[in-house]
């Protein structure tokens, strides 16, 4: 009995160890949101980060960053941040986007140094911040080396 | 600096139209290290703003992650036939600009 209430508490133990790894996760990231944020971490959606899943050149990785937004003149994206957090320097750039700008949408070309998660963070007029994420591989690999 | 704006001359009232912006720049990061083994100072267009008759409508701060030669993509609604002013300025204090007008019909 006693076997079987410990293997239990242990197994439930054992199970909730990734969700709530990945629940808190890195804390250098969240240290990064917040710096950004000024504060509030983002509610993960309405961003989506297009890139091609496989880049084979880490010096101009071409970005679409598209925000699920009316662009309304009450609810609209004010802000799109773009972070590459295996990169020298984490953040890639920052747009924001006044009342004439009618797509919650910016194309780029960024860098990339190591295989990695792209984000994007948007804000919202309601002051919010969404974002989202697409994973990309790079096969050569920019920044770091020479040339 | 070179630069290759994309506006159309002439859009309908309230139509979405494209903005494309490239601009000829090394964007150089500041990690690459000359043939005498010395740091290459990070040179990169820092601030780019686009306004439309002296409104803003877009602008971007960048670092050394954007890729040489930014390109920058957007979409703007044709309220008003006008004028776009492009504005960029890099860490060495070069500036650049370029205008483009937009009639709407």
């Amino acid at each position: 009995m006693l076997h079987r209430r410990r293997f239990l508490l242990a197994a439930t133990t054992l199970a909730a160890v990734p969700l709530l790894a990945h629940a808190q996760s890195d804390p250098r990231r969240l240290a990064l949101l917040r710096e950004i944020t000024g504060g509030p971490l983002p509610a993960a959606g309405r961003v989506l980060v297009d890139t091609p899943p496989l880049a084979d050149n880490g010096h101009s990785v071409p970005v679409r960053i598209a925000v699920d937004s009316p662009m309304s003149a009450a609810d609209r994206v004010q802000q799109i941040v773009i972070l590459a957090e295996r990169n020298p320097r984490p953040v890639v750039a920052r747009y924001a986007l006044g009342p004439l700008c009618a797509r919650a949408e910016i194309s780029t070309r960024i860098r990339l140094a190591d295989i990695q998660e792209v984000v994007a963070l948007a804000r919202m007029s309601d002051g919010s911040w969404w974002m989202g994420g697409t994973r990309v591989i790079v096969t050569e690999l920019a920044c770091l080396e020479d040339g | 600096m070179l630069a290759r704006i994309q506006v159309p001359a002439q859009a309908r009232q309230g139509e979405i139209v494209t903005i494309r912006i490239a601009i000829q720049h090394p964007m150089e990061t500041g990690y690459r290290i000359d043939h005498f083994g010395r740091r290459i100072a990070r040179n990169v267009i820092h601030t780019l703003a686009v306004r439309f008759g002296g409104t803003e409508v877009f602008s971007a701060d960048m670092g050394s992650g954007v890729a040489a030669n930014p390109f920058l993509q957007f979409h703007v609604r044709a309220q008003a036939s006008g004028e776009f002013s492009f504005e960029w300025v890099d860490d060495s204090g070069a500036r650049g600009s370029e205008r483009a007008t937009l009639t709407v019909v």
